[in-house]
């Protein structure tokens, strides 16, 4: 009984799981700003959601997201490669997808309580 | 709990910058500190700042901020020649401290705006576990 109710919510519990260990790396590139040789990191949301899914799908405990460096916009000469523009932009990105997931995962509860009202 | 994470990095950021900031009010006011206490001009501080990874059970690749030492800018001081300051060598010359204000400045601006992003960060990610706490209602 309680099955297809975890399942229903599994896709948003993982997006939100996933948004949430996104805005920590963000938040980290944005710490490490000015920390000599420190290299921005990130990770691809969607091949990490596709395979938190099928991890899910098959039982397996969920792999952790395979965090990559990212690509230096410009070179700088203390071997930083944080773009502050583009990571406050991620972040407030990143930010309001979050909120959407958990919009989504609340709407979610909400049909379900409906349901178990009448 | 991966969105905690972002509360420890960003202290620890905001623990860094406070510390530039200090170092950098320190050699702005002793810009014209001739004799600090070991008789000698006062020389330039300088941060060095370290990527510093966080607990083992947290998101992979998360690294706080730390201040990895404090080092004396070791540039010649400045010589100002002034044959009647009581701390003048025999040529009329006086050691004044390497301190370069305009350096000082820049690196103050900057560490302001770093330290404001990072409160920035860690608003969001208060008012986005707020909002996570009332999840379902």
């Amino acid at each position: 009984m309680i099955d297809p109710l975890d399942q229903m919510m599994q896709f948003q519990t993982n997006a939100l799981t996933l948004r949430a260990q996104r805005q920590t790396l963000l938040a980290a590139n944005i710490a490490n700003a000015d920390t000599p040789n420190y290299k921005a990191v990130d990770f691809d949301f969607a091949k990490a959601l596709s395979s938190a899914q099928s991890a899910a799908d098959s039982g397996s405990p969920p792999a952790q997201p395979e965090v990559l460096y990212r690509a230096p916009s410009q070179a700088s000469l203390d071997g930083n490669s944080v773009d502050m523009d583009a990571e406050r932009g991620q972040f407030a990105d990143n930010t309001v997808r979050y909120e959407a997931a958990l919009r989504v995962l609340g709407a979610q509860i909400k049909t379900m309580l409906a349901a178990c009202q009448d | 709990m991966s969105l905690f994470d972002v509360f420890s990095v960003a202290s620890s950021a905001l623990a860094a910058q406070s510390q530039r900031l200090n170092v950098t009010a320190s050699n702005l006011a002793n810009a014209d500190s001739v004799a600090s206490p070991d008789g000698t001009a006062y020389k330039a501080r300088q941060v060095i700042f370290s990527a510093a990874p966080q607990d083992e059970d947290g998101t992979a690749g998360v690294t706080g901020v730390t201040v990895a030492g404090v080092i004396e800018d070791q540039s010649p001081a400045k010589s100002v020649f002034n044959p009647g300051h009581p701390l003048a060598d025999a040529q009329g010359y006086v050691k004044m401290p390497n301190v370069n204000v305009v350096d000082e400045m820049v690196n103050m601006m900057s560490a302001s705006r770093s330290y404001q992003s990072n409160v920035d960060v860690m608003n969001t990610a208060k008012t986005l576990l707020q909002k996570t706490l009332t999840l379902g209602q």
